[in-house]
């Protein structure tokens, strides 16, 4: 019988219309380091979420057993009373605040008569930095170290709230080397003094040099859990519990008949807005018309913000790099002039970047060319009302009328909205990022046919997506990016998905 | 407000109707209920207007009464049209009192000290309204400093520079011509026995305007097959509007004939009702602050759109100004304090929302007249000045708490 610190069995999470995880059950053993793996979206974050008390009991089924005793947690102070404590991927920590005060956030040391005692506050911190092996003054502001030693301070937080289990979530995705291999070594260290680790991860080669087992979960449920010590667990292995599922011929059949080039990005590299360090590095692309090209890449490879920068320098800066339009090179500086270059770009976050959530179709399917419905700045509103309808009917959009305020829209009607109003531009290439997103799959279903009319109408079409199958049915060719880099470009024809997830985690290799 | 009205329930037209248009019901409490936060400004106005009636046993409805408050508040009005289109891109605008006093003193100094004719007291006037909004637009859309830092400091920049220009004493009085802008009637342009023929005219005109335009957006939403509302409902509408104008125009011509700063509002209502609802700018307005990312997304020119909007706030601000001055004849140190604080809260208690994206020209004349109606029907009761102070504010926090109420109850609806 082995010794489990944890046990989740039967985990079963829905929101409205999608199922999350279905009956996932997770064993760790005390004192391991216990590596998560999953595409995407495949439900890591919601079983985290379900673990830590953010989703609350009741809100899901099945049971969590901790330490020998089932738990029930309506919040985070639950969890973290237990000795559960989960860093996230986005550091939680206060920029302005020094290292001491974020680590006692909270939980601040009392002094006599309710103050906070300083000097205990500083003295403990620096006996925390200590353990990690961070060299810094407890004073020092939090927004002065770099992202590697506040992912230090976070874990030296997590210590002093008495850490039993540790859930690391990307811990190493924004770390340079040297950063991710000292990280590494400090979990293996936290692991000897008998601290269990749950690390979610993409990097495939970590988890098999850090990871004592694996479990892997897709769609929803549990794949397997392998124990890394034995010789078939391999990152080939693990590839092909990520990705393993059938192909469902569920994608409409396309005459494919790419014409002239009409998008080209050359030597394209981004700095990250407020980081020192590159997003995308020397990326190069070409989509031709009538033809759909896809991007895949884990979460923080980079793809939003390559598609970003393109449209008019949407994300980063210092974003360096050519781009042509037909063969000629064009200024897209601005979201306006990438319009008018006939750029569309529609984004992966429809509720944040998308839509007017609080107006309706009309107002919105018009808002990215309101100057093909105007004169001299003066919109005529039937013929707004004429075009929205138009879309309502061909986009097959599902409402009451073009006066439906769209944020009471269901998910896949709102995508059809944003393609809507895109479309309403008449772009050239029509940028699609995570297009069937948090959609149901008729929604999805239509939302490929749509893609296909496009391209049949000649326009490209660039498309990036966490869903390998759903790039492999759609898509003419692929490329692969990883870490910001360009990794691989393939026909789909020669495509699989274990081959594109074997690019799609490739590390610092040159393009070739 | 022989035009306002008819506005006010075009925009009823639009907002609450058209929602339940498209079950085809004429069923007022399906209109009603469907877009309570439209439709309940305009019943709370209903009411406050009854409930003084009767408090001041008929006077607040009296000829001279109601000429008064068009008079009062005409200024505000003005400024809170101007502060409902920052509101609704997401800002806020704290100066527009010192702007009133620093256009003010401006004009007075143009006109009384310099002697130089009315209109060039009100040219400068809008000249130093545009630059000051210029001003703010500059530090608001290209520095990207928060509105309400920008306009604090505003509030206290222009505040001393009146003091400045004025050298710290009141000016007076301005020449006639000046004094018409917010005192003058045009009356008896057509005589009348007892009563002016011309306003009642004016309001006539006003209604069969209102009916035309109506029926004419009638016929193209029917062209364009977009659903209307039954025609009994359509023509109740307008003669419910009708019968108000009239009556209003009616009450007017008995007094003083038609103030002519009731048409500078007018006009000003009209135009700026149509330049946010069917300009590009004014879509650009609402689209900033719905979802300034998505609009961003969308090619809007974010910074530009933002530079207009405080610049057309200066501009209101000094017509506000020169309405004021005219009025109170003269321009003081102290003119306009916590103006500001008026028309925002006639822009909130007219349907505006905090976090952006919502708000009407009309809804805010609306919110604007209810804080006038209860100001003056206090002041007819002779209740205490820190009593009336009390009541504005219980009022203006119940309209905002509705108005986040109903938001919730529609986001527990979905």
């Amino acid at each position: 019988m082995d010794d489990h610190i944890l046990e989740m069995r039967g985990i079963t999470k829905t929101f409205p219309g999608v199922t999350a995880l279905e009956d996932v059950n997770l064993a760790v053993r005390r004192g391991e380091i216990h590596a998560i793996c999953g595409e995407n979206g495949a439900g890591k974050s919601t079983l985290m979420k379900v673990l830590s008390g953010v989703h609350p009991t009741g809100d899901y089924d099945g049971e969590i057993v901790f330490d020998g005793a089932p738990v029930r947690f309506s919040g985070i102070r639950d969890s973290e009373h237990v000795g559960i404590v989960i860093i996230h991927q986005e550091l939680a920590l206060v920029p302005y605040l020094s290292i001491a005060e974020n680590i006692f956030l909270g939980n601040e040391r009392r002094g006599r008569g309710g103050l906070i005692d300083w000097n205990r506050a500083n003295a403990d911190a620096a006996r925390l930095l200590d353990e990690v092996g961070l060299q810094e003054n407890p004073v020092t502001p939090v927004g002065q170290l770099g992202v590697g030693k506040q992912q230090l301070v976070e874990i030296a937080k997590a210590l002093s709230k008495d850490v039993r289990l540790l859930i690391l979530d990307e811990p190493t995705a924004a770390l340079n080397d040297t950063d991710s291999a000292h990280l590494l070594d400090l979990l293996r260290l936290l692991r000897d003094r008998g601290i269990t680790c749950i690390m979610i991860s993409h990097k495939l080669n970590e988890i098999v040099s850090v990871a004592d087992r694996t479990t892997v979960i897709r769609d929803g449920r549990t794949v397997e859990t392998m124990d890394m010590r034995d010789p078939d667990a391999t990152q080939q292995r693990i590839i092909r519990g990520m990705v393993g599922r059938d192909l469902e011929s569920f994608y409409p059949d396309r005459e494919s008949s790419p014409g002239e080039e009409v998008l080209r990005v050359e030597d394209w590299t981004v700095w990250h807005p407020t980081q020192e360090r590159k997003v995308v590095e020397g990326a190069g692309l070409t989509v031709r018309a009538g033809e759909v090209v896809g991007i895949a890449g884990l979460m923080g490879a980079g793809r939003t913000e390559l598609a970003m920068s393109i449209f008019g320098r949407s994300y980063g800066r210092n974003v360096s790099g050519r781009l042509f339009m037909h063969g000629r090179e064009v200024r897209a500086r601005t979201v306006a002039e990438a319009i008018r270059n006939g750029i569309a770009y529609a984004t992966e976050d429809r509720k944040r970047y998308g839509l007017n959530l609080i107006e309706d179709i009309r107002r919105n399917v018009s808002a990215a060319a309101l100057g093909k419905l105007s004169r001299r700045g003066w919109v005529n509103g039937n013929e707004e009302i004429r075009v929205a309808e138009d879309s309502r009917r061909d986009m097959n959009i599902k409402a009451p009328s073009v006066m439906s305020v769209v944020g009471k829209l269901s998910g896949g009607n709102q995508q059809k909205v944003v393609l809507s109003k895109w479309l309403f531009t008449d772009p050239d290439v029509l940028i699609l990022d995570e297009p069937t997103r948090g959609i149901d799959v008729g929604a999805k279903y239509e939302i490929y046919t749509i893609v296909n009319r496009l391209v049949a109408a000649g326009k490209a079409v660039l498309v990036i997506s966490s869903e390998l199958p759903e790039l492999l049915g759609i898509c003419d060719r692929i490329y692969t990016l990883s870490a910001g880099r360009i990794t691989g470009e393939v026909p789909v024809g020669e495509a699989t998905q274990e081959g594109l997830m074997a690019l799609m985690t490739t590390e610092r290799e040159p393009v070739g | 407000m022989t035009r306002t009205a008819p506005s006010q329930a075009d925009e009823e037209q639009g907002g609450t109707t058209s929602a339940a248009l498209h079950t085809g019901t004429s069923d007022i409490r399906t209109l009603l209920t469907r877009n309570l936060r439209q439709s309940g400004i305009y019943v709370a106005f209903v009411a406050i207007v009854a409930l003084f009636a009767i408090l001041t046993d008929g006077v607040l409805l009296s000829p001279i009464n109601i000429t008064n408050i068009v008079l009062q508040y005409s200024y505000i009005l003005v400024l809170a049209i101007g502060m409902v289109i920052v509101i609704i891109a997401g800002h806020i605008d704290l100066s527009v009192g010192s702007v009133v006093a620093l256009t003010g003193a401006v004009s007075a100094v143009v006109v009384i000290q310099q002697g130089m004719p009315w209109w060039a007291g009100i040219l400068a006037a809008l000249a130093v309204g545009l630059a000051v909004g210029a001003w703010h637009g500059f530090w608001v859309a290209y520095v990207g400093i928060p509105a309400f830092i920008v306009t604090l400091a505003g509030m206290l920049l222009f505040r001393g520079l009146t003091l400045r220009v004025l050298d710290n004493i009141s000016l007076s009085p301005f020449p006639e011509q000046y004094q018409d802008v917010a005192n003058g009637f045009l009356n008896g342009l057509l005589g009348g026995p007892g009563y002016d023929v011309f306003t009642l005219v004016i309001g006539a005109i006003a209604v069969a305007g209102y009916a035309v335009s109506g029926f004419r957006t009638r016929l193209a939403r029917i062209t364009y097959q977009q659903p209307v509302e039954s025609f009994p409902l359509f023509v109740t509408r307008v003669v419910a509007v009708g019968l108000v104008v009239m009556y209003f125009a009616w009450q007017l011509a008995h007094a003083r004939g038609l103030p002519v700063v009731l048409i500078i509002l007018a006009v000003l209502v009209l135009a700026y009702g149509v330049v946010t609802r069917r300009t590009v700018f004014g879509r650009q307005v609402y689209a900033i602050g719905g979802n300034l990312s998505a609009a961003t997304l969308s090619g809007v020119k974010v910074k530009t759109v933002n530079f207009w909007i405080f610049v057309n706030m200066g501009l209101l601000s000094a017509v506000a100004g020169i309405i004021y001055s005219s009025r109170i004849n003269g321009a003081q140190p102290g003119a306009g304090n916590m103006f500001e604080l008026d028309a925002i809260a006639a822009a909130f208690i007219g349907g505006a929302a905090v976090t952006g994206g919502v708000g009407t020209v009309v809804g805010a004349m609306v919110g604007g007249l209810i804080m006038a109606v209860m100001s003056n029907g206090m002041q007819l009761m002779g209740i205490d000045q820190s009593i009336q102070s009390v009541v504005k504010g219980l009022v203006l926090l119940v309209a905002v708490a509705f108005d986040i109420y109903n938001k919730r109850r529609a986001g527990a609806a979905r």
